[in-house]
């Protein structure tokens, strides 16, 4: 039996919209709105879903960059929702976060050695040499020259500061790294690099990923299982080939069909959805999917579907399904 | 072979930016021909030229520091470099329409869609402002917006993405375009809204029967798309020739590489690491000598790294620059 290393229950986050004489809250944009997963020990779950679905919001709020509005998060059994700063502190050790811009997360005024020191300096680990070799060794690891370490962010080319992200985050030796878009900045040819790298290391240091992405291919060739988010909520989520062969929700195959694939000779059926994504401040009531859901029935404006489990592993939050 | 008449003919197109650092040879000799009607993508990464070929085209390239330096690109028979200002912003918008990545920045926030739609009707044709009004409310409903009168007054914060990317088609398709060139049009969206402008594009196409340039780094996108794929690289098209060709027998190790590295959504996971391209994109400043990919080419020799192989016709149709094509 795989062991849970990370599950949230019931987890929301609602960010509060001010206004008024005396500010006070007069709606909330319901980024993440009762989503519950886990994530084993070694495996790669990704959360996907399209810009404003709030897999960002659901991966800070785990680390709990953000304070969670409700819910639960346990990490290897124990409650740390309620913990304060310093409590989380010693655990920050184990969760890390790699981000999608390669130019922004980077402190142009450090060198990159420095950056890829800093998580050591602040965890207060090992003696000054100690740290030193610890960065020259993973710049290595993740196939940076160590003679570099001299040098500042804006002398590597994206793909180069990616790979500083990745020997960053790894340097405290985490158990859980959450990969927020950590290739869609880079370009095609060097993505591939970047997805190797990333696998290479989840295997040799037994490294748990919450992989948080759009590109649906690199998330078949990444992930170990997949949950769909649709305006705050997980719409299904099962096993990759599961999920990629069998898709349940329609959303899930809606979004499955609209992906492009690179090959002129395949030609897919394609479910067009119509309309955008609406507001997460003022989500439909009952189905946040009804508005664009083809099969959409007087029930799903009414109730919230609940999540049922139709197959091991595999959950989906749909009436259709419901009903039968 | 295509007996369609030749619409667009760039050939030996050089496009260098003079900066302060040096010069940079953004386009250094890229030839390509788009008929009447047909699909074309230019395909390639940050920095291969492909967005400064289509400036070049319209002439919109910022000078200084970017200048055309050489080559010619035949508009119906008739070399757009030789044109004058005047005649060049007659072509523009009313023969070639671009649209471009970022519908946000392209749109004027502080004019309505149906004042910026009828705007480039108007300024391409002799019609007074009531037909004018009408002939935009049909634009709007021909891209898929719904309820057009009540859009027409609205101001392009009021639209999402996807819907200021149709009030971009609807604007570049306003004057029935011969060619509409697509810049990365789709990069921004969502997938299932990039479907839906994909699936707008073709549509319109078929109706309208354009030519479409299409500028993308996304080989899944061209797939869907294109009849006839170029592959740049460093400024350069390494190969050309029908979408069919370069997926099924891509000839150029650049091409067969790229192929070589995307993830396939259709195929099950493995744990195999993706057959990776090594190395990263020569910087415009220290392109390679010989061939400019020969840095991260598996095949490279001592001749690659010397000489610049020449584009050629390998088999009817399929263009290729290099010494050591892979076999078909």
């Amino acid at each position: 039996m795989a062991t849970r290393l990370v599950e949230v229950q019931k987890l929301k986050k609602w960010f509060p919209i001010k206004g008024g004489v005396f500010s006070t809250t007069v709606a909330s944009v319901k980024a993440v709105d009762e989503v519950s997963f886990f994530i084993n020990q070694g495996e790669t779950l990704s959360l996907v879903g399209e810009s404003g679905s709030g897999k960002t919001t659901a991966g800070r709020t785990l680390l709990k960059l953000l304070q969670p509005t409700s819910g639960k998060i346990i990490y290897k059994g124990k409650d740390i929702t309620k913990l304060t700063p310093n409590q989380m502190r010693p655990l920050r050790r184990n969760m890390q976060i790699m981000f999608q811009d390669p130019y922004g997360s980077l402190n142009p005024r450090m060198p990159v050695g420095d950056i890829i020191q800093e998580p050591l300096d602040v965890h207060g680990i090992g003696t000054r040499k100690e740290r030193k070799q610890a960065v020259a060794t993973m710049m290595e690891t993740v196939g940076l020259r160590s003679e570099y370490e001299k040098r500042y962010p804006h002398e590597f080319s994206g793909g180069q500061r990616q790979r500083i992200g990745v020997a960053r985050a790894l340097i405290i030796n985490p158990e859980l790294l959450v990969l927020d878009e950590p290739i869609s900045a880079l370009d095609v040819s060097i993505q591939s690099q970047i997805i190797n790298l990333l696998q290479e290391l989840q295997q040799r240091l037994n490294l748990t990923y919450l992989f948080i992405a759009h590109d649906l291919a690199v998330v078949r060739h990444m992930s170990d299982r997949v949950a769909v988010m649709y305006l705050g909520k997980i719409v299904e989520t099962a096993e990759n080939d599961e999920l990629f062969d069998h898709p349940l929700h329609p959303y899930t195959q809606a979004l499955l069909s609209a992906v492009p694939v690179p090959d002129p000779e395949v030609k897919r059926e394609r479910i067009i959805l119509q309309g955008d994504i609406p507001s997460p401040v003022n989500p439909p009531s009952g189905c946040h999917f009804r508005t664009r859901c083809p099969y959409a029935m007087p029930i799903c404006k009414e109730q919230e579907p609940l999540v049922i489990e139709v197959a091991p592993g595999h959950t989906v939050a749909c009436h259709l399904l419901t009903k039968k | 072979m295509d007996n369609r008449e030749v619409l667009v003919d760039i050939k030996n197109l050089r496009t260098f930016f003079y900066t302060e650092d040096g010069v940079v040879p953004a386009v250094d000799g890229i030839d390509l021909t788009i008929h009447r009607g047909e699909v074309v993508g230019l395909v390639g990464e940050s920095g291969c030229g492909k967005s400064v070929t289509a400036l070049s085209i319209i002439r919109l390239i910022p000078n200084p520091p970017g200048k055309i330096i050489g080559g010619e690109i035949f508009f119906h028979g008739e070399d757009l470099l030789k044109k004058n200002e005047e005649d060049m912003r007659v072509i523009r918008g009313d023969k070639i329409s671009m649209i471009f990545q970022e519908p946000m920045t392209s749109l004027n926030p502080v004019y309505t869609i149906g004042d910026q739609i009828s705007e480039a009707i108007t300024l391409h044709q002799k019609i007074d402002a009531a037909e004018a009004k009408k002939r935009t409310i049909e634009m709007i409903r021909l891209v898929g917006i719904p309820e057009p009168e009540r859009r027409f007054s609205q101001y392009p914060h009021e639209m999402s993405g996807g819907m200021r990317q149709r009030v971009m088609i609807a604007m570049a398709l306003s004057s029935n375009p011969d060619l509409l060139i697509s810049d990365e049009a789709t990069t921004a969206l969502d997938v299932t809204i990039q479907a839906q402008i994909l699936d707008l594009m073709r549509g319109l196409q078929k109706k309208l029967g354009m030519a479409i340039l299409i500028i993308t780094h996304n080989l899944a996108v061209v797939a869907e798309m294109a009849e006839t794929i170029a592959i740049a690289y460093a400024g350069k098209i390494v190969e050309n020739a029908s979408a069919k060709e370069i997926f099924k027998s891509p000839r150029h190790p650049y091409t067969y590489g790229l192929l070589q590295s995307i993830p396939k959504f259709t195929e099950k996971k493995t744990n195999e690491p993706l057959p990776a391209i090594e190395g990263m994109v020569p910087s415009p400043y220290h392109m390679p000598k010989g061939c400019r990919f020969n840095p991260r080419c598996p095949f490279a020799t001592e001749k690659c790294r010397e000489e610049e192989p020449e584009i050629l016709e390998l088999t009817p149709g399929h263009l290729v620059r290099c010494f050591h094509p892979i076999e078909s």
